[in-house]
């Protein structure tokens, strides 16, 4: 616990009541303040996501947030005050798919990290995505298993210390968001923490989209990945995704070996193919039609 | 109306265990089924899959057991009365979420149709082997409720009763159904109409009551009723809040699992008993076994040997307070069961005379011949008297 208790008690009660943050009430009061360490990313993912919803004029009592297990599973679990299933590693997806198909009417949210939604639930992930299931993904990708201390994740980059690659990681990561892309979404993007505003317009884009929406969002974890690989503070790391991201317009016939050690942020892919759940419901009413104007059978 | 209880209602058909099991889901208002295929439980999704649509229910079928069980219980917190099916190798991959639904007391059904195992092993054979299993295949302390019927009626009325204790007791509940009885055609006499079947109502919360304390089986506030609910597979406090650190919290929370279990432990658990009253050798079975197990015990009784028969319907939590309080005259019990003496074990903690297992593997079941052997071989040298009549014989 760093030392706020001490500052906070020497200045008067009433001193944060009327200095909150204009979007401190999408947030659950009573457990705050967060436990993120300090120069992580998540904080920023959970501004960037009050805000798409305040912008958007949501409702927090229409949202339901389905997490993982990991450190971004904590962004809205038990941060933002909305409905809330917080499941175990891997499988928010598969969760959040039965959430979905029961309350079309929600929108439904997942916060989870690399390992949760890449690693551990990749299957849940392709799957959801061929479905085209009308949810809103944003998987927080810092490049490693934090909240375990730094182990090596499908998301690494080659060559990367971690605990469990202390010589150098020899495995390339996976390209999440265009797999996602390739499995079917609607709509996939990535930014960084650095692109705070496109990120929060992405954001709002993703929960408004109809079917399976994907934002890969670049996030730092100075105290666990940043520790073995040099970048020791948050920005560091905000200076690294500044100086290595490249819009993905400008990124079209750039070559493998050009775009090595970038990271390319935007729109990947937009489609408006037909949504899983109502066509689910569509089936049910058809059905419901012959019933009655049928009788039985 | 439902039109698929209306259609069926009052009706005889001659089904599978595994269509009886699913039918009964219908009838208990289930409206959501996440699967995954597995022989010998195909049958049950197959027929939801057809069934639930057109009583504005949903089948999905998931990517595999892990994802199956984790829409149900997504549904489950969204209104559904959720369940999923499944054998061996899937129910291993359900322990995961057996665990969260018991942590986040949601209640849910997982039929299990056992197969023969270990791993993949005869996967078109029956077999008893997950007893077990459906009691501690989930890791930490918790509590299990599971039922084993023994015919196809019993598919169709045990399946209600656990949407019913499921509701109940905020618990996931198992039905262990073998590949025998799941594979096997009876006749399934339907209810006249669906107002004959009593159902459990889910007890819901709203804004400002708590979804995990405060009570022995607190109220749900489900999804989308503006309750900011908080659902997590971590240790909790009442109002859903994570707290992994206060030895107490856990310590409540996990004997209030345990505790709104045993203490309705004679309610939940039921077992069928017959030839009791005077009994120097018992049967005890369930499941498929059973069957057989009566068979056996009716023969004996032919013959004049006092033999009594006590069938489980309920396993978990198990009756002890019958299988404890047999009545003196008994000296042995037989167990037959399509597994290596899982239950003998179990039963043995609760009796003072010698148990012994009847136990067959390999995907064949016993016979009557097979349980009526070791029972007429202790009666003999046992030196039991028999009836006058027969000795006059």
């Amino acid at each position: 616990m760093p030392d706020d208790r001490t500052v906070s008690a020497s200045i008067p009660e009433d001193f944060f009541r009327d200095r909150r943050h204009r979007l401190h009430h999408y947030l659950r009061q009573e457990v705050l303040p967060t436990s993120f360490c300090s120069g992580c990313g998540c904080g920023t993912v959970l501004g960037a996501f009050a805000q798409a919803v305040d912008e958007l004029g949501l409702p927090p009592e229409e949202i339901v947030t389905v997490t993982g297990i990991g450190c971004s599973s904590w962004i809205p679990s038990p941060y933002f005050k909305a409905d809330t299933l917080h499941t175990t590693h891997g499988r928010p997806l598969a969760f959040a798919t039965g959430v979905k198909v029961m309350l079309p009417r929600m929108k439904v949210i997942i916060i989870a990290g690399d390992g949760d939604i890449a690693g551990i639930g990749g299957n849940h992930l392709i799957h959801a995505a061929r479905r085209n299931i009308d949810l809103s993904v944003f998987m927080v990708n810092n490049w490693n298993y934090g909240m375990t201390g730094g182990q090596v994740s499908p998301a690494t980059p080659v060559g990367a210390r971690t605990t469990t690659t202390p010589y150098r990681n020899v495995e390339p990561p996976l390209r999440t968001a265009e797999l996602v892309a390739a499995a079917g979404a609607n709509y996939v993007s990535r930014w960084t923490t650095y692109h705070v505003f496109p990120l929060t317009e992405a954001m709002q884009y993703a929960i408004t989209k109809k079917g399976f929406s994907f934002i890969e969002i670049v996030s730092q974890c100075p105290v666990s990945y940043g520790k073995l690989t040099g970048l020791p503070t948050g920005t560091d790391f905000l200076n690294l995704y500044r100086d290595t991201s490249i819009r993905a317009d400008r990124a079209t016939g750039l070559s493998e070996e050009e775009l090595k050690d970038k990271i390319v942020v935007g729109k990947i892919v937009e489609r408006d193919e037909e949504e899983y759940v109502d066509k689910l419901h569509q089936v049910n009413r058809e059905l419901e039609t012959q019933d009655t104007g049928e009788g039985s059978r | 109306m439902n039109p698929v209880t209306a259609e069926w209602a009052g009706q005889s058909a001659f089904l599978l265990g595994d269509e009886a099991a699913a039918h009964g889901a219908v009838w208990a208002g289930c409206n959501f089924f996440g699967g995954y295929p597995i022989t010998p439980a195909s049958e049950i999704a197959e027929l939801l899959a057809r069934l639930l649509p057109r009583c504005n229910g949903f089948y999905v079928q998931m990517e595999d057991e892990i994802a199956s069980l984790a829409a149900v219980v997504g549904a489950v917190w969204s209104g559904a009365k959720g369940m999923t099916a499944t054998s061996g190798p899937g129910f291993s991959l359900m322990q995961e979420h057996i665990g969260y639904a018991v942590m986040t007391e949601t209640p849910c059904v997982i039929i299990d149709v056992q197969r023969s195992g270990p791993s993949t092993g005869q996967a078109t054979k029956p077999a008893q082997g997950d007893v077990m299993q459906a009691r501690w295949g989930t890791h930490g302390d918790h509590e299990a409720i599971a039922l084993a019927p023994s015919s196809v009626q019993e598919c169709f009325d045990l399946t209600i009763e656990c949407f019913n204790l499921a509701e109940r007791f905020r618990h996931p509940v198992i039905l262990l159904m073998d590949g025998e009885i799941g594979h096997m055609r009876e006749n399934l006499d339907f209810p006249a109409d669906a107002s004959r079947v009593e159902l459990a109502e889910r007890v819901r919360g709203s804004a400002g009551e708590f979804s995990f304390g405060g009570a022995e089986i607190p109220p749900m506030l489900e999804f989308g009723t503006g309750c900011y609910t908080h659902v997590s597979g971590s240790t909790h406090r009442k109002d859903g809040m994570r707290d992994v650190s206060t030895q107490s919290v856990h310590d409540e929370l996990v004997r209030r699992f345990y505790r709104k279990i045993d203490s309705h432990r004679e309610e939940i658990a039921r077992v069928e008993s017959r030839f009791m009253e005077d009994a120097e050798a018992v049967v005890i079975s369930y499941g498929a076994s059973a069957r057989p197990s009566l068979g056996a015990v009716l023969q004996a009784r032919e013959k004049g040997l006092k033999v009594g028969f006590l069938r489980l319907v309920t396993i978990w939590p198990f009756p002890g307070h019958v299988v404890g309080n047999l009545g003196s005259g008994v000296r042995r019990i037989f167990v037959p069961e399509m597994n290596l003496g899982q239950l003998s074990r179990e039963i043995e903690r609760y009796v003072d005379c010698p148990v012994e297992s009847v136990s067959k593997i390999g995907g064949v079941s016993l016979t009557v011949g097979e349980i009526l052997e070791p029972i007429e071989a202790f009666l003999a040298t046992g030196n039991v008297s028999r009836t006058s009549d027969e000795v006059s014989n």
